[in-house]
C-alpha cells in the first residue's frame, strides 16, 4: 500500500547487500566486540549515508520512507550495522540538515554522505537520561567563543576514526527560571575535547558508543546550531525522527528472528515430524507473524504522517515503542522455538536476543514512550 | 560504443513457484521478481565496457508492463536507457529472440550481452539465436572477456571438464557465466536517477509460438525414507529391498 516501486528496489538491493556484506561476518564482529571500518565504507558506498538528503549537499535525495526501509533491511541481518546507519543519519546529519545554516550545511553535511565520516549527536549524560532536562554540560560565551564543559554517555558514532565530530546540547544560560539548552558543533580535533568508545556491552557490539568528555573546549561563535535557546526544540524534533527509525530496527529485527524461526521449525524434527507440525509452535509462528505485520503497518503509517507533512509524533512514538516491544516478544519466542540450540552462539537469533534488548531503552525508553502517547491522547 | 543487454524478469529464487489453474503457466500471485541473475553479470559486463570506452548501455526486455520494474532496476545499476518490447503474450525462446532481433538490427549495436539462460526456463537458446538472426558472431557463457580497442575479443568458456579460449570480434553477441565479474549493487542515488532515465516503448511484430506447453508439474514429491531397523541384523532385509523393491542391486 505504501510501496512505490523505487521503494521495492531500495527493499531489494539493501537486502541482497546485508545478506552477502554483513551476514557472514556479523557474528564475528559481535565475538571481537569490533566496528568494522570496511562495512561502514561500503554501506556508505551504495548510499546509505545521507539517504533523506538531497543530491545538493551530497545526499541521495530519497523519501523518509526509503531510509526507513533500508534501516528495516540491514536490521534484519544485523542490529549493530542498523545502528550505525540510524544514529549517523538521524542524530548525526539530521539536526545539521534540519537546523544548520546554509554555510554551516555546506561545510559540514558533503563529508557526511560518502562513507568516510560519520557524526555524532551528545544528549545523554551519566546523570541525565529520562531527564533529559537535568544534563549539566554547559557553554558560556566568551570573547567570541562558546566555552564547553561537561560530558556525554552512550553516544553513538561518537569515538571511530573516522568520526568528524558532534553535534552537542549544553545549558547556555537560564531564562525566566528555566535552563536555556542550545545545540553547538564541535569538531573532533576541538583542543578540550575528547571521546572514549565505551566496551563490555550486551548487545549491539559492532557498533561504536562512546562518552564524550568536554574541558575548556572552546569553539567559534558560529558553531551554533539553530538559534540561541532553540537546543531543547532541536532535541525534540530530532528524537521524534530517531524514533521510526529505531521502530524500523525492531521491525528489522522481528522480521529476521521470525524468519529464523519459521526456517528452524521446518527443518528441526522432534517425534518423528518437523517441529512446526505442532500446534504449539505453529501458534507461536502465527503470533510472531501477526506482530510482525501489526508493527509494519503502524510504522508505515507514522512514515505516511510525517512524509505527508501531518502530524507524527504520536504514532511515532507508538511506532518506536510497539515495535521494539514485539522486537522482545518475538526473539524471544524464537529462541523457544530453537531450544537448547537458540542459546548458542553458533546461531544468530542468540545476537538477535541480546540486540532487541536496547531497543526498549534507547531514545526514549518504552515507559518514556507511554508518556509521550499518554500526554498526547490526555490532551486531544 | 553501444552496447545492449538483453534480460529478463523471472521469479525470485527464493520464491515458492507454484503451477497455475491452466496447468501450463505459473501462478504469478504471490511471485517477487527479479532481474535474472546472470543478466546481472550481463549488465556488470555491458557497465564496465562502457566505463573503459565511453558509450551508452541500453536494457531491453521483452514482456507485460511488470518487466519494467526489471529494466528499471538495470537502469539503477547504471545503464542509461531502457527498451521494453510490449507483449502480453508469453513466446518461445524463437519468438522471443525474433522480437528482440527485429528490434535491435537497424539500432548499429556494438555488442549485445545477455546471460547464459534465464533461470525460469532455462532455454539457453537466446545468444545463439541473436547471433543466427542478427548474422553476428556469438560467444556464449564466458567467463572471462576481453574486449580489446581494435574490437578483437577473447573469452574463456568453461566447457565439460575444462576451459576453452575463444577469439572473435565486434559486434557481436556475448552470453555472460557466472564469475564473469562481480555485479555491482544499485546505489541508492541510482535508484533515484532511473526513474528519470528514459525506457522506449515499441511493439513486436505478431508471432505464433513454434513451440507450445502443453502441462507444467512440479517434480515428484520425495516420498519418506524407510528405516529397515538397526544393526547388522537389518543389513539382509536391507540388501533384499535394494534388490528387490528399488531394483538398484
Amino acid at each position: 500500500m505504501y510501496e512505490q516501486e523505487e521503494h521495492r528496489l531500495i527493499r531489494s538491493t539493501v537486502r541482497e547487500f546485508a545478506e552477502q556484506e554483513i551476514k557472514p561476518v556479523a557474528k564475528e564482529l559481535d565475538d571481537r566486540e569490533e566496528f568494522s571500518y570496511d562495512l561502514t565504507k561500503k554501506m556508505g558506498e551504495i548510499g546509505l549515508f545521507g539517504i533523506v538528503v538531497t543530491p545538493e549537499y551530497g545526499g541521495q535525495g530519497m523519501d523518509y520512507f526509503s531510509y526507513i526501509i533500508a534501516v528495516e533491511e540491514l536490521a534484519r541481518i544485523d542490529g549493530s550495522q542498523a545502528a550505525t546507519i540510524a544514529a549517523h543519519n538521524s542524530l548525526g546529519i539530521g539536526p545539521l540538515y534540519y537546523h544548520g545554516t546554509e554555510e554551516q550545511k555546506q561545510r559540514y553535511i558533503p563529508p557526511l554522505c560518502t562513507g568516510d565520516g560519520l557524526w555524532a549527536f551528545g544528549l545523554t549524560e551519566p546523570e541525565a537520561g529520562s531527564d533529559s532536562r537535568g544534563s549539566k554540560t554547559s557553554a558560556r560565551l566568551e570573547n567570541g567563543n562558546w566555552i564547553i564543559n561537561g560530558s556525554k554517555i552512550f553516544i553513538t558514532n561518537g569515538a571511530t576514526d573516522i568520526t568528524l565530530g558532534t553535534t552537542v546540547q549544553a545549558v547556555t544560560g537560564e531564562v525566566d527560571g528555566k535552563k536555556e539548552f542550545s545545540t553547538i558543533i564541535v569538531n573532533r580535533d576541538t583542543p578540550g575535547y575528547t571521546s572514549r568508545a565505551m566496551k563490555e556491552k550486551m548487545m549491539w557490539r559492532a557498533s561504536n558508543t562512546a562518552e564524550l568528555y568536554f574541558d575548556d573546549c572552546t569553539v567559534p561563535e558560529d558553531h551554533l546550531l539553530g538559534d540561541r535557546g532553540d537546543g531543547s526544540h532541536i532535541m525534540l524534533e530530532t528524537l521524534d525522527d530517531g524514533r521510526l527509525s529505531i521502530a524500523a530496527m525492531g521491525l528489522g529485527l522481528a522480521q529476521g528472528a521470525y524468519e529464523m524461526a519459521l526456517e528452524y521449525s521446518k527443518q528441526r524434527r522432534q517425534f518423528g515430524k518437523p517441529i512446526s507440525k505442532f500446534q504449539v509452535i505453529a501458534f507461536k509462528l502465527a503470533d510472531m507473524a501477526m506482530k510482525v505485520e501489526l508493527g509494519r503497518n503502524l510504522l508505515y503509517k507514522a512514515c505516511w504522517l510525517k512524509q505527508n507533512k501531518q502530524p507524527f509524533a504520536k504514532e511515532s512514538a507508538m511506532a518506536k515503542l510497539y515495535c521494539s516491544e514485539i522486537a522482545k516478544e518475538v526473539a524471544d519466542e524464537a529462541v523457544q522455538v530453537h531450544g537448547g540450540y537458540g542459546l548458542m552462539k553458533e546461531y544468530d537469533i542468540e545476537r538477535f536476543y541480546r540486540d532487541q534488548r536496547l531497543l526498549q531503552i534507547g531514545e526514549g525508553t518504552s515507559e518514556i514512550q507511554r508518556l509521550v502517547i499518554s500526554r498526547y491522547i490526555l490532551s486531544e | 560504443m553501444n552496447i545492449f543487454v538483453c534480460v529478463s524478469h523471472v521469479p525470485d529464487t527464493t520464491t515458492k513457484v507454484q503451477v497455475g489453474e491452466d496447468g501450463k503457466s505459473i501462478d504469478p500471485s504471490g511471485v517477487t521478481w527479479i532481474l535474472n541473475p546472470y543478466d546481472e553479470y550481463a549488465v556488470e559486463a555491458a557497465l564496465q565496457l562502457k566505463e573503459a570506452r565511453e558509450g551508452e548501455v541500453t536494457v531491453v526486455c521483452f514482456g507485460p508492463d511488470a518487466v519494467k520494474e526489471t529494466i528499471r532496476k538495470g537502469l539503477a545499476m547504471g545503464a542509461d536507457k531502457g527498451l521494453h518490447i510490449k507483449s502480453d503474450q508469453p513466446r518461445d525462446s524463437f519468438g522471443t529472440a525474433k522480437a528482440l532481433a527485429e528490434t535491435l538490427k537497424d539500432r548499429e549495436a556494438d555488442v549485445i550481452f545477455c546471460g547464459r539462460q534465464s533461470i525460469d526456463y532455462d532455454g539457453w537458446q537466446m545468444a545463439g539465436l541473436l547471433g543466427e538472426m542478427l548474422d553476428l558472431p556469438s560467444v556464449t557463457v564466458a567467463s572471462k572477456l576481453e574486449i580489446k580497442e581494435d574490437g578483437s575479443i577473447e573469452a574463456e568458456r568453461e566447457i565439460e571438464g575444462g576451459m576453452e579460449t575463444v577469439v572473435s570480434k565486434l559486434p557481436a553477441v556475448i552470453s555472460a557465466q557466472k564469475g564473469l565479474n562481480d555485479p555491482r549493487y544499485p546505489k541508492l542515488q541510482g535508484i533515484m536517477q532511473a526513474k528519470r532515465k528514459p525506457i522506449e516503448d515499441v511493439e513486436p511484430s505478431p508471432y505464433k509460438n513454434r513451440v507450445e506447453v502443453l502441462e507444467m508439474s512440479k517434480p515428484p514429491v520425495k516420498s519418506a525414507g524407510k528405516i529397515v531397523g538397526e544393526g547388522p541384523d537389518a543389513v539382509k532385509e536391507l540388501v533384499k529391498l535394494l534388490h528387490e523393491e528399488a531394483k538398484v542391486i
